[in-house]
């Protein structure tokens, strides 16, 4: 009858076999930083943001299984100057111009930095120069803004059918493309009812003519932070 | 400042300390956030004294406590004064996005500066005959932007376009009474 536990930052959390530390976590509600996963999605572990340290080693909370009788640190100065890191990583990777970014207040990354209490991204800027696809009739792309998660290419590849995104090139080359022969959007079956129009974490698929309509005070993380606005509703709240 | 020299400390006040404030390829907007905690100009100016500001005459930054450094670094003259302030200020501050990250003007950066000033000064109808200004009492661009911490070490960021009054107010709280200041929410803000 009894669940196996784990020790989550000294507290027991019950799990099924098989599960993963951040599912666990989450269901026990315990919340574990995460951009790249999506409750929809199977793990992705590209932005490292769910690190936690398991028996010495830093390991990724959304792809390792838990395990009965681990001692699982998350919420720890260690682990979250880690996490700071990788944040400031990501910031400097692109263009996180936040004052004049549509997503701002609406943005995973920037409400993961609040969270984390990151005040500067300290490390030298790239000013990635990738030009902006406004070809489509409802949606804007900014390229420069992406941090990687695909999650659009999974919500579309997966879920839409589609397949309008792609991750193309190496390294710090690696960027989004979108898959039509001329590079386009508009040349793409993609519409804004699907998916993947609406689940990037940050400022990257945006829907066109409606900018700035949340007065400030008002938008997603001005009025909770991510990591209550990231768990799972209660019944309660349904 | 003078007035204090006239009257003289009182005996039991402690040492004012010294801040420089500038703004570099700033909009002033950080400046006049810092004006924004209102009442309180008058608490901070019972424990300061201003150096080098845009609120002073002082055309050169001394040896201070604190300096206050708005905007990126755009030009040459920004390097040199940034310089400055880094020799003279024991604590430096990063005050607001364009210090911390270059910021909106920033956005020049995928751009090349020389077709940016000929765009502006060259070839916008009615300006036909005019030329890009070549004096050399005028700094030259960079051809980025950077945030200072590229230029100089820096001890303290406080982001947002600008921080909050009540941001500023807590931060310099919180330095002019010898405490590690610390940025959470709410006061911690990028836009």
């Amino acid at each position: 009858m009894s669940r196996p536990e784990f020790l989550l930052d000294g507290v027991a959390v019950p799990f099924d076999e098989g599960q993963m530390i951040l599912e666990a976590g989450r269901a026990a509600g315990r919340y574990i930083p995460h951009l790249c996963w999506h409750p929809d999605f199977p793990p992705h572990g590209s932005c490292k943001l769910c690190v936690v340290k398991v028996a010495g080693r830093h390991v990724s909370a959304c792809a390792t299984p838990a395990r009965a009788g681990a001692e699982v640190e998350s919420d720890t100065p260690e682990i979250n100057a880690e996490r700071r890191m990788l944040l400031q990583l990501l910031f400097v990777e692109g263009n996180h111009f936040c004052p004049a970014c549509e997503k701002s207040g609406q943005c995973q990354l920037q409400a993961m930095a609040y969270d984390l209490e990151m005040t500067t991204p300290r490390f030298r800027h790239f000013y990635p120069d990738r030009p902006v696809d406004a070809s489509h009739p409802e949606v804007l792309l900014d390229f420069n803004r992406c941090i990687y998660c695909e999650l659009c290419v999974r919500a579309s590849r997966e879920q839409d059918g589609k397949s309008v995104f792609a991750l193309t090139g190496r390294g710090i080359h690696k960027h989004l493309a979108v898959n039509a022969e001329s590079g386009r959007l508009a040349d793409t079956d993609f519409s804004a009812d699907d998916k993947a129009a609406h689940i990037c974490p940050v400022g990257v698929i945006l829907k066109k003519r409606v900018g700035f309509a949340v007065p400030i005070g008002e938008r997603t993380y001005d009025r909770a932070p991510l990591h209550t606005v990231a768990m799972p509703k209660s019944e309660d709240d349904a | 400042m003078s007035r204090q020299r006239q009257e003289g400390c009182p005996v039991s006040a402690p040492p004012k300390l010294r801040i420089a404030t500038v703004s570099l390829a700033g909009c002033f907007g950080c400046h006049m956030s810092l004006l924004d905690i209102d009442e309180h100009v008058f608490d901070l100016l019972q424990r300061v004294e201003l150096d080098r500001s845009p609120l002073t005459d002082l055309k050169h930054c001394g040896p201070c406590d604190i300096g206050l450094v708005e905007g990126g670094v755009c030009n040459s003259e920004n390097v040199h004064v940034l310089r400055e302030f880094r020799a003279q200020c024991k604590t430096l501050v990063a005050l607001g996005a364009c210090a911390i990250n270059g910021g909106l003007p920033a956005q020049r950066n995928h751009l090349d500066v020389g077709r940016c000033l000929s765009a502006v000064f060259q070839s916008r109808p009615g300006m036909d005959t005019a030329e890009v200004p070549d004096d050399p009492e005028l700094p030259l661009p960079l051809d980025k932007v950077h945030p200072i911490h590229e230029v100089v070490r820096v001890d303290y960021f406080l982001p947002g376009c600008p921080p909050s009054g009540e941001a500023i107010w807590q931060f310099l709280s919180d330095l002019l009474a010898g405490r590690t200041p610390r940025v959470a929410y709410p006061i911690l803000h990028f836009d």
